[in-house]
């Protein structure tokens, strides 16, 4: 027994001294923070900076009704055309030239924004609905109904989902489908390349062994079995260290990150009580019933990453990760065992990489619905539950469905792991030779 | 007393017959041979004495007993296909395979120290196993063979890939485990080299033990019946003096004097052999030649092969 520690001690530390091994373990978490923290940066700078835009209005109908923003200002120009601003415009502070034509009513294409740069989304989006409303409004008006003022403002209501989830001990919850939908989908994504990324570590092992004909040298002094699971295991010990690793700094960096470019951690919290400032859109505020706050979106999602169940999720994602790894590394390990350079696996892994892709096909599916008939099924198979347990993870899942399915695996990885444990006694000491599915069929049922 | 006996070993893989009925005992303290043309099934019973894969049939006895998982830590074995981690350093490596042979980590340091600096080798310690060329790397496997100090040491064709003067450090070094009480089994084609350093053999064809025994009376019965003639005189005058029982197969002049290969078909008439010639010609030497492993091992496999209608 203790001869498998030594085979793990080996391949661990000479996997966690390679060069390649300390640059991805660093640089992945950046690339995280990154894609975290970026998004953080360009909010908090974008709107900074205010924008004034001239408006030429040849309909004569939008004087002053464009609704401005705390950093989008409309300035009316009268006697003015489009050319005339052409000429003088890099002289100007003018950000845009918001052109609306006389038929704007009956074309929609009336309305021309010029620039000499690409105006950003929010900003055409602003406008155009501003002028929607307007052309609206202009509309109802030529039915002549009394009292349309109020009538309008009545009407425009804004809609926001806030959903609370009922624990059990009665607690209400606020929590967010949003959140879940992004933690569920990075998850299952990771697991998934995990898998494929340490199974295949396995695999070139195996070959690596094969191919510098070191393998009869070691398995006359440690059993086959021994060899292959001690360097599942190390592998495992070395993808393991990497994720903590890689959440521990990743965590580590955003923290960091938006503490510097949030502002103090304390205007974050105080940010999650404020009210708003959307409110400027008018006949919303308006039309929000008394009494209800609305929180802003960022604000809402740190109640409602707050109120999620780490403590299951990470504890689900590490143990359906090393589930998967376990039951793929077999699979990985015995298709190694079988040929001779890596070139030769492409064909031998296809049965393995069927069900891994099917599942991130079926993930997508499951986000939508993760109670659905296809995502249960899926999430107890033991092939496919490791990425689809976790896209439901976030969603909540009944303990009895979480124990079954974990269970499930562990079973189907032993029996798997005895399987390919017999191929791979076999497949390790044939050299020169392309092996099929049918042969390493016929090798399991070989005896020692 | 034997150290190693195999009794009626089979081993069939998918198509085809491995071993078949093999029985081979290996006395303690010899150097036994293994031979066989490629193919033969030498690997195959290897590794079943090794553990490495097991027998459909017949039983492995060790050290006088039934063979136990245990048993590895005696036997030393250089396998045919031989190679080591390329990443890792010399000394690391080395360390690593004496600790999977239940060496602990000082002990394994100690006992490295000791072989490195006998085969002149200190300087490749902190080398990378991929910087290293062939031969060099056969040395360190070599050293790790036998860095447990087992009572049995198996090795697949121990000289393949060594310069003639590396082959003959490695032949001196088992000539020394020898002599330090070890037995040997190793099977080889370098059939120079079994005559050298073998006490027995056997000869595996097809995957049967066809000839088994030790190496002087194995070649004494294939070679008793040939006797070489040196004189000084006319080749034909000695042709025609032979009688029905002796055939002249072949002869060479060298210096003057003729060289004849004389077939006697009677083996008890030697004697009068030299009675007919001795009146036609003028005497140098007479004695019985002694065939060359190499001629035993052509003809018992080709004896074999046409016996039993097999292509060899």
């Amino acid at each position: 027994m203790n001869k498998i520690f030594l085979v793990i001690e080996r391949e661990f530390l000479t996997r966690v001294r390679k060069k390649s091994f300390i640059i991805m373990t660093i640089l992945t978490p950046l690339l995280f923070a990154g894609i975290m923290i970026v998004p953080m940066i360009i909010a908090t700078m974008e709107d900074k900076k205010e924008r004034n835009i001239a408006v030429i209005d040849d309909s004569g109908l939008f004087k002053d009704k464009i609704t401005e923003t705390e950093y989008l200002k409309f300035t009316y120009l009268d006697g003015v055309s489009v050319p005339d601003l052409q000429s003088s415009f890099s002289e100007s502070n003018y950000y845009a030239v918001l052109y609306i034509g006389r038929m704007v009513a009956s074309s929609p294409d009336a309305v021309i924004l010029y620039s000499d740069k690409q105006p950003s989304m929010d900003i055409t989006s602003h406008i155009s609905s501003s002028i929607r409303n307007e052309v609206e409004t202009q509309k109802l008006k030529t039915y002549d109904i009394e009292n349309l003022e109020e009538i309008l403002k009545n009407i425009k209501t804004s809609i926001k989902v806030r959903t609370i989830k009922w624990t059990k001990d009665g607690e209400a919850k606020e929590s967010s489908s949003e959140l879940a939908f992004g933690v569920a989908y990075i998850l299952s994504f990771l697991v998934y390349m995990l898998i494929f990324l340490f199974g295949s570590q396995v695999m070139r092992g195996v070959i690596e062994e094969k191919s510098s004909r070191i393998i009869e040298v070691i398995v006359s002094s440690v059993k086959p079995f021994q060899l292959m699971m001690g360097k599942i295991l190390g592998i495992a010990a070395v993808s393991l260290l990497q994720i903590v690793v890689w959440i521990v700094l990743t965590f580590g960096l955003v923290t960091a990150a938006s503490a510097i470019f949030m502002g103090s951690s304390e205007k974050a919290m105080a940010q999650k009580e404020s009210v708003s400032n959307l409110m400027d859109q008018p006949g919303m505020a308006q039309a929000m019933p008394e009494g209800i706050t609305e929180q802003s979106f960022a604000g809402e999602m740190m109640t409602a990453l707050s109120n999620m169940n780490f403590v299951l999720i990470i504890g689900g994602f590490i143990f359906f990760f090393i589930g998967g790894y376990l039951l793929y590394a077999a699979m990985f390990a015995a298709v190694g065992s079988a040929v001779d350079s890596e070139a030769d696996t492409q064909q031998l892994t296809i049965p393995i990489t069927i069900p891994l892709i099917l599942a991130i096909i079926v993930m997508v599916s499951g986000l939508r619905s993760p109670d659905g008939a296809l995502t249960f099924w899926f999430s107890m198979v033991p092939f496919t539950s490791p990425i689809i347990m976790i896209t439901r993870l976030p969603y909540g899942v009944p303990p009895w469905e979480l124990a079954l399915s974990g269970a499930l695996l562990i079973v189907t990885f032993i029996a798997v792991t005895w399987l390919a444990a017999k191929i791979y006694r076999v497949g390790i000491l044939l050299y020169g030779k392309k092996h099929t599915w049918k042969e390493m069929w016929k090798w399991m049922r070989y005896n020692s | 007393m034997d150290i190693l006996t195999t009794r009626n070993i089979e081993k069939r893989f998918s198509n085809h017959l491995a071993l078949d009925d093999v029985s081979i005992s290996v006395p303690e303290g010899s150097i036994y041979g293994l031979l066989g043309p490629n193919g033969a099934g030498k690997t195959t019973l290897i590794r079943i004495i090794n553990q490495i894969t097991g027998p459909d049939k017949g039983e492995v006895e060790c050290f006088g007993r039934p063979m136990k998982a245990d048993d590895i830590y005696n036997i030393g074995y250089l396998p045919e296909e031989r190679g080591l981690y390329k990443k890792m350093k010399v000394g690391e490596h080395a360390i690593y395979l004496a600790r999977l042979k239940g060496l602990s980590r000082n002990e394994a340091l100690k006992r490295l120290k000791y072989w490195f600096e006998k085969l002149e080798i200190q300087g490749w310690w902190n080398k990378k196993i991929e910087e290293l060329s062939k031969g060099m790397a056969q040395k360190i496997q070599f050293v790790v063979t036998i860095i447990h100090e087992p009572k049995l040491l198996i090795f697949d064709e121990p000289f393949s890939g060594f310069d003639p003067i590396n082959a003959n450090l490695i032949k001196n070094e088992i000539l020394d485990l020898k002599k330090k009480g070890s037995t040997i089994l190793f099977s080889t084609h370098n059939m120079e080299s079994v005559e050298e350093m073998c006490d027995h053999i056997t000869l595996i064809n097809k995957a049967k033990n066809i000839l088994s025994g030790h190496i002087d009376k194995v070649r004494q019965q294939y070679g008793s019946n040939v006797f070489e003639l040196s004189f000084k005189g006319d080749v034909q005058t000695v042709k025609d003096s032979l009688n029905l029982n002796y055939e002249l197969v072949s002869h060479s002049e060298e210096a003057g004097l003729i060289k004849a290969h004389i077939k006697v078909n009677e083996y008890s008439a030697d004697n009068r052999l030299l009675g007919l010639v001795l009146p036609v010609a003028e005497i140098f030497g007479f004695n019985q030649v002694i065939p060359s492993m190499n001629d035993i091992f052509i003809q018992v496999v080709q004896e074999y092969n046409k016996a039993h209608g097999l292509k060899s």
